[in-house]
């Protein structure tokens, strides 16, 4: 693996309830400074290897069984997620999961409790946060259950970027949302990726827009790669569209 | 009319004694979702292991603040041999485990200090004081500030601290709270020592004027229409409902009482908390599920 490498991920399998295989042998890499997208449909694995990397597999009663997860050089296989959000692993849930009762901009600062920052750090990282996500500095008195999805979606990833990252996985940060929205989601992604340095794993159904602004693919079905390769590449290859990922989205 | 006053503001009193009770409860509900059906063996315990230490010459601040420690060690027991092996399990199995730990708690409790009733003097008299010719207990008053500077305390640490915001992602999606690296096992033993700290005050009150004994555990029961009418989830509902159970059950003897044979100031409050459940299901103020159209 070369020294850019940030996440390695080694033939990994995860097992829920001890019984229920969901990820089976999946390998990938993620590098310094990029942004990989995890294609497949519903049901692939695309959640279950995201939530294995992060650590929160084992809040939802599943456990790798096998394999090994590599992040910056160190196996962090069942490392809890504490640590690894601490080391700068994160993950954007999806379906948002927002605190409903919280107000966003205590959503926001929860995000960057972990690294125990002094106030004028977290107040710092919250005005960048708002230099991204202009609206959120708009709602940020609203309770986050109250504002629109794309809004909890902001919300979702501007509370993982409080946390300083350097590796953010984004699972399905489309789901439930207009195509405008989607795009300026997107557009807010690669923009962080750009600037900030922060590299991206996002797992994504609608592989159209995914694999526009993705620099890799990776392209699962039942637990197991079966693509990978460039994002334009893999964007061009029609067998791949029609096979994997349905109809053009 | 001075009379009803008099019965309404006893009953409003009172009132508050439930609420401290409900608090304890509402603390672990919001933050694990849990029903603590140890809340009661807590209260026992609590009172009893601070009456045992002033019995035996510890002046009443250091009892004070050794029962306090040793509430904060019940915490971190209970996180480390109930709540962590039982980690991700359903609502009903942790209620299961607490039904448990009541018992050994109070069993613990009864071991340690004995099963003898103790008296506890907190050098309050229950003297009725004179304001404009409304009589009002003077212990009752010191009862009510007690609860309220309490309150106000628990707003500050949930409102105002991170650890207290903590506490409320957690209650609000522990998932996500896990994913932006809140360490539940730690959340979970500061809600537990809160709510020890809860225990021990009301302990203390309601042992003053119950005397500590077994039954001080008991007094747990009249926190369930408490918890009904306010809502499992807001401190301050149960606050609300403390006094509307207070005030409540004391009219309704006074004045509904003569009517069918008395008697009924026992069982008033389930009746209401009956008619809540039929007509509002979370209480007063709990937190209903919010859902965007």
């Amino acid at each position: 693996m070369s020294a850019q490498t940030i996440l390695q991920v080694e033939e990994i399998e995860v097992v829920y309830d001890q019984v229920i295989l969901a990820v089976h042998g999946v390998s990938l890499a993620v590098g310094q400074g990029e942004i990989v997208a995890l294609l497949g449909a519903n049901g692939a694995g695309k959640s279950s290897t995201l939530k294995a990397i992060s650590g929160l597999v084992g809040a939802e009663r599943g456990d790798v069984v096998g394999g090994r997860i590599l992040y910056r050089g160190a196996d962090v296989t069942r490392v809890s997620p504490d640590t690894l959000v601490r080391d700068g692993l994160v993950q954007v849930l999806e379906g948002r999961h927002c605190f409903a009762h919280l107000s966003v901009e205590e959503n926001l600062l929860i995000g960057g409790f972990v690294n125990k920052p002094s106030r004028q750090q977290l107040k710092a990282e919250l005005e960048k946060i708002y230099h991204y996500f202009p609206r959120l500095k708009e709602r940020r008195k609203s309770l986050a259950g109250y504002t629109s999805g794309g809004e909890q979606q902001m919300v979702a990833i501007g509370r993982a970027l409080m946390a300083r990252p350097r590796l953010v996985l984004l699972d399905e940060p489309s789901m439930g949302l207009a195509p405008l929205i989607v795009e300026e989601i997107f557009e807010i992604v690669s923009r962080l990726n750009a600037t900030e340095g922060v590299s991206f794993l996002l797992a994504e159904q609608n592989a159209s827009i995914a694999l526009q602004h993705a620099h890799r693919a990776f392209v699962l079905e039942s637990g197991q790669v079966v693509a990978s390769g460039a994002a334009d590449e893999l964007a061009a290859r029609s067998d791949i569209h029609a096979h994997y990922l349905g109809a053009v989205a | 009319m001075e009379f009803f006053f008099e019965v309404l503001i006893g009953g409003l009193l009172a009132g508050v004694m439930y609420s401290l009770v409900a608090i304890g409860f509402v603390l672990i509900y919001k933050a694990s979702g849990v029903f603590n059906f140890a809340q009661g063996a807590m209260v026992l315990f609590a009172a009893l292991t601070f009456v045992s230490l002033v019995e035996s010459g510890v002046p009443f601040w250091a009892a004070f603040a050794l029962t306090l420690a040793t509430m904060i060690l019940l915490a971190l027991a209970v996180e480390r041999w109930v709540l962590r092996p039982l980690v991700n399990r359903s609502p009903i199995t942790l209620f299961m485990a607490t039904l448990g730990l009541a018992y050994i708690i109070e069993g613990g409790a009864q071991a340690l200090w004995g099963a003898q009733v103790h008296g506890l003097e907190l050098g309050i008299d229950d003297v009725p004081l004179e304001f404009g010719g409304l009589f009002v207990s003077q212990f009752d008053l010191f009862a009510a500030a007690t609860a309220a500077t309490l309150v106000l305390v628990l707003s500050l640490l949930f409102n105002k601290t991170r650890i207290g915001l903590s506490l409320r992602a957690v209650a609000d999606d522990t998932l996500a709270a896990q994913a932006v690296g809140i360490r539940l096992r730690r959340i979970w033993t500061v809600v537990w020592a809160v709510a020890g700290l809860v225990a021990l005050i009301t302990g203390l009150l309601w042992g003053a004027r119950l005397g500590v004994q077994f039954s001080l555990s008991l007094v747990v029961l009249k926190a369930l229409p408490v918890l009904i009418i306010g809502g499992f989830s807001s401190v301050g509902g149960a606050i609300v409902g403390g006094l509307i159970v207070g005030a409540s059950e004391k009219l309704a003897e006074i004045y509904i009482g003569p009517l069918i044979g008395g008697g009924i100031e026992n069982w008033f409050p389930y009746v209401l908390a009956t008619l809540f459940l039929l007509a509002r299901p979370a209480g007063l103020f709990g937190e209903r599920t919010i859902e965007r159209v």
